[in-house]
């Protein structure tokens, strides 16, 4: 059956399933285990015990009613019908919404904030750029079938195979990603920064005075500034490696002034690989509902924005929050220790589909369908790009919409009665 | 059931001017007082108040990506909290408003019907996922034609019948209304870095011009008879000189006429018409634009009213984005899509004392003053230009010279040499203000059951405390820019919404859409469809667009 894959940001929508021979076409390894039936959570569950959906909502629901300052976070994993419940439910409860992003590309969204973003979709990659440059970021292994699809071998309108277009690797480590580019450039950890600044007084025909930069040869930067320069359509792609090592913002504002500057010469955009097949609408949906992407506090009635103080580690590091809703995620297994303590002490409820650290320490469980096998709905690609994610199968679990849909209105019940 | 009694009726549509009558609502329609009983009747009392049909958008940025980048990029926008949570959504926003503000704040000034005027078609559902999020108002939305290698093709090819049964393919798709064409064939040179600048000149790869992609585009159009004419959005927009290449665009429809409505619709004419040959000697083009187009039947215009303060400008013209982002060094996005277009972002704040700004201001109310009431939109092609929630003051500029003498005293003396709206008598009347906002944007949408008030009409109304016999809106402009921002009522399809400028209760409007499908051989343009997708598409061709079913509140127009 034709499919849709739900698990990295590349979204790849020519991709087929046989939910009964559990064979697929097209997946890479990634996506086709996140399609392999694997352990599911059997049934909702309250303190342990088995319930009824109704049941563990209802419990929910009362959870989030009775807390002062709950946190509802995750989202990344589900389509933009069940985030927009979320941001609603959040809303009512007077919660705090925040997303995966809060922890991985947000610094990129900070970025926007400072400098915009010159950017383009994935067709405009996979039809014009003769020149693609993936910057702390390593397709091969987070987002397997990008550089078929899109960005290496990838043909297009003016590129008519892998030989017109020109692909540099820059990142700490000779990754595997580096292995099929044109040219691997390893830099010294933490010096993104300063190298993006040489490339900017380079590609304006300003000299550097050191010889060398981030461990980077003068020379060689000087080669890279050149064939910036001189790209008919260039494109940066980043990813973790730069928006999480020092500099974090900071390092793509530069990288977007460096772009800015480039297109005083050629055409250049740049744009983030990111990571969860729906990590994009989990903050679209929110920016067109509240008026912005993450880190979201509604204690006051209306909505407030800073990274600082409401994104989920710094609630939970500050024991800011007293409950916490967890979509989709896995926050105990990815947090930092100190900040897991605290959802110890808290009741936490998680919707998902698969069991993982989380379920451990939750007071509810709620098991949802998987979206695109068993549920339906809107996801945004990497590029923004909407793709409708399928229903291959009927299953008896709730979808995620579902659950949240009937959560909000329960909770509207209960602070109306 | 509705019974708005004694209200003072003005509706352009149905030559009704300032008549005292009663306008009677049934099952979300304008109905004859026959069909309703009046004993089961809820009756507004609108004595002395002047009732008129729910303003008609026909043109703002109200959903999907570009906004909502905008948003994201201007936190600082959504700092100004305009309702807290409570029975209703929060509404937040400064210009940049969030999906339920957008719908509260159009019934909060009496506008009933909003479309979304520029749409990426391949990032369509994300529109109308906008869309579906803004309560209250009709909506539609309008995806963009004129940078999309499809139109490049079969232009080339000099095809007609395959660029029809691609537009009606592609509207269908995209559950759009219209064909919207922004900077033809300069999108696509801002590929290479470049973009046209005029007319003639070819774009890159596709050996078409301007004018072929503006000729063709709009036959085919006409061929379709579709609702609504071409959308245009003029090449060589914001640059000093421009108002020719307007002038010059608009003589390619002469001839060509349409019984129903134009055939041309240029939007936001502020931007394409300045005189001029830098923006040392910029000035206004606005009287010569003004004269052709009321001397042709068959064009009309918006304004794109420039509002001071703060605003965003986000276009589908990518590379006049990457300019004013250079001239402002202001933040800019930038998004190439496919091979479709692209667009660009870049926050503006409009200061009177600035020439430039100033001269676009009164760029705009010249436009507004000098072309006749029947052929100039009341818009600020928002956000561009401003917030539409500045229309009342718009209205009662263009309503009273004692007031734009008053506003002359605090902007840049540079707009009494470059313009000539200091020396401009005209004064609108309510008669001229309610037409340009409700029954001509209707009517250059082809909405007939929008923007007025006979029998048939959707129930959309605006009921306001101004007593047309009474008032004297060149004297009481004030009056005039208060009342028109707080109805006493703003009735959509039959429901009370807003009550004396509060919104009252939220309801849900509909999405409407044009299938014109039967008139074309869809067969025609398959192959081509399948070799695009495969060639240059990263989505497949089976996996574009939206089915109706997942819109909220859909409405097929078919065209036969
Ligand atoms: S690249 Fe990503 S989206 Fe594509 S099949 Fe692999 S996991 Fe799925
Ligand atoms: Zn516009």
């Amino acid at each position: 059956m034709d499919a849709v894959c739900t698990f990295c940001g590349n979204v790849c929508d020519d991709v087929e399933f046989d939910v009964n021979t559990q064979k697929g076409k097209r997946f890479c390894a990634l996506g086709l285990a996140k399609f392999r039936e694997k352990e599911r959570i059997k049934s909702p569950m309250i303190d342990g015990k088995e319930a009824s959906y109704e049941e563990a909502i209802e419990k929910a629901a009362d959870i989030l009613v009775s807390s002062k300052k709950p946190l509802l976070y995750g989202w990344a994993s589900t389509v933009n019908e069940a985030i927009r419940y979320g941001v609603l439910l959040t809303e009512k409860v007077r919660g705090v919404y925040d997303q995966c992003a809060s922890v991985c590309h947000a610094p990129g969204t900070l970025a926007v904030i400072e400098e915009g973003i010159p950017g383009g979709s994935l067709g405009a990659i996979k039809n014009r750029a003769d020149v693609v440059i993936f910057w702390g970021s390593n397709p091969l292994e987070a987002h397997p079938r990008h550089p078929t699809r899109y960005s290496v071998m990838a043909k297009g309108f003016l590129i008519n195979d892998r030989k017109d277009r020109k692909v540099i690797v820059v990142d700490v480590r000779k990754t595997k990603s580096a292995k099929m580019a044109d040219k691997f450039i390893q830099i010294k950890p933490g010096y993104d920064y300063a190298i993006i600044s040489a490339l900017r007084a380079l590609v304006k025909g300003e000299d550097i005075e050191a010889n060398e930069v981030g461990g980077v040869p003068k020379e060689e930067l000087a080669e890279l500034a050149d064939m910036m320069k001189n790209a008919k359509y260039g494109v940066i792609l980043y990813g973790l490696g730069v928006t999480q090592s020092r500099g974090r913002d900071r390092n793509i504002e530069n990288a977007v002034k460096l772009i800015q500057l480039l297109n005083r010469y050629a055409r250049w955009i740049i744009w983030p690989m990111r990571g969860h097949y729906n990590v994009v609408g989990a903050g679209e949906v929110p920016a067109w509902e509240v008026g912005y992407q993450y880190a979201i506090d509604f204690s006051r009635g209306y909505p407030r924005f800073s990274p600082a103080e409401f994104s989920a580690v710094e609630m939970l590091l500050r024991r800011d929050c007293d409950a916490m809703l967890v979509v989709s995620s896995d926050p105990a297994a990815h947090f930092p220790r100190r900040a897991v303590e605290h959802m110890k002490n808290i009741p936490v409820i998680q919707i998902d589909p698969f069991p993982n650290m989380t379920t451990l320490l939750s007071n509810v469980v709620i098991p949802s369908a998987v979206a695109g096998i068993e549920a339906e709905g809107w996801a945004y690609r990497m590029d923004g790009i909407p793709l409708r994610v399928k229903k291959l199968v009927d299953s008896p679990y709730w979808s995620d919409e579902k659950i949240l849909k009937e959560m909000l209105r329960i909770v509207e019940e209960k602070l109306e009665g | 059931m509705l019974w708005i009694k004694n209200g003072i009726v003005i509706d352009p549509k149905n030559k009704v001017d300032g008549e005292k009558m009663d306008v009677f609502i049934k099952d979300g329609k304008i109905v004859d007082e026959s069909e309703v009983n009046k004993e089961e009747c809820k009756v507004i009392d609108a004595n002395n108040k002047l009732v008129v049909a729910g303003g008609v958008e026909m043109h703002a940025h109200i959903a999907g990506s570009k906004i909502n980048v905008g948003r994201t990029m201007r936190p600082e926008e959504m700092r100004i909290v305009r309702h807290t949570a409570n029975k209703l959504r929060v509404s937040l926003g400064r210009v940049l408003l969030t999906s339920p503000a957008i719908g509260y704040e159009y019934a909060k000034i009496g506008y009933t019907t909003a479309v979304e005027a520029a749409s990426p078609p391949i990032g369509s559902p994300h529109t109308h996922e906008e869309l579906d999020a803004i309560p209250i108002v009709d909506k539609a939305m309008l995806p963009v034609f004129g940078n999309w290698h499809f139109v490049f093709k079969y232009v080339a090819e000099k095809d007609r019948e395959k660029l029809k049964a691609f537009i009606a393919w592609a509207i269908e798709r995209t559950k759009g209304y219209g064909v919207k064409v922004v900077n033809p064939g300069g999108v696509e040179a801002w590929m290479y870095g470049g973009n046209v600048k005029n007319l003639e000149d070819e774009v890159p790869n596709w050996g078409v011009t301007p004018k072929e992609i503006i000729t063709e585009l709009v036959k085919s159009n006409e061929e379709l008879d579709l609702p609504h004419s071409v959308h245009l959005h003029c090449n060589n927009l914001g640059n000093p000189g421009n108002y020719q290449t307007t002038i010059e665009t608009m003589k390619l429809v002469s001839g060509l006429a349409n019984k129903k409505r134009q055939t041309l619709h240029v939007t936001h004419v502020q931007f394409n018409a300045y005189a001029g040959s830098s923006w040392r000697d910029v000035a206004s083009g606005a009287e010569e634009i003004a004269k052709v187009v009321n001397s042709m039947d068959n064009v009309t215009i918006d304004m794109g009213q420039a509002i001071f303060g703060h605003a965003t400008a986000m276009t589908g013209d990518a590379p006049f984005q990457f300019t004013l982002h250079k001239l402002t060094g202001s933040r800019w996005v930038n998004k190439d899509s496919e091979i479709e277009g692209g667009a660009g972002i870049v926050p503006i704040v409009y200061l009177p004392k600035n020439p430039v700004h100033a001269l676009q201001w009164a760029i705009g109310l010249e436009l507004g003053l000098l072309v006749d009431s029947d052929k100039v939109v009341l818009t600020t092609d928002y956000p561009n230009g401003g917030p539409f929630t500045e229309y009342p003051y718009v209205m009662a500029m263009l309503m009273s010279r004692k007031m734009r003498e008053k506003e002359l005293e605090r902007v840049s003396p540079y707009v009494q040499k470059a313009t000539s709206l200091p020396a401009i008598e005209v004064e609108k009347t309510l008669y001229d203000v309610i037409q340009m906002t409700r029954s001509l944007p209707a009517r250059v949408m082809g909405m007939e059951n929008k923007g007025h008030l006979g029998i048939g009409a959707d129930a959309d109304v605006a009921i306001y405390s101004i007593n047309p016999d009474d008032v004297d809106p060149a004297a009481q402009y004030e009056l005039i820019n208060s009342e028109f921002r707080k109805p006493v009522y703003t009735i959509k399809g039959g429901e009370i919404v807003v009550k004396d400028g509060a919104v009252v209760a939220e309801s849900w409007g509909r999405t409407f859409w044009v299938d014109a499908r039967k008139k074309v051989s869809l067969e025609s343009i398959d192959e081509d469809l399948n070799s695009f997708f495969s060639s240059y598409y990263t989505i497949q061709r089976k996996n574009y667009g939206i089915q109706e079913e997942w819109l909220r509140n859909p409405v097929r127009v078919e065209v036969n």
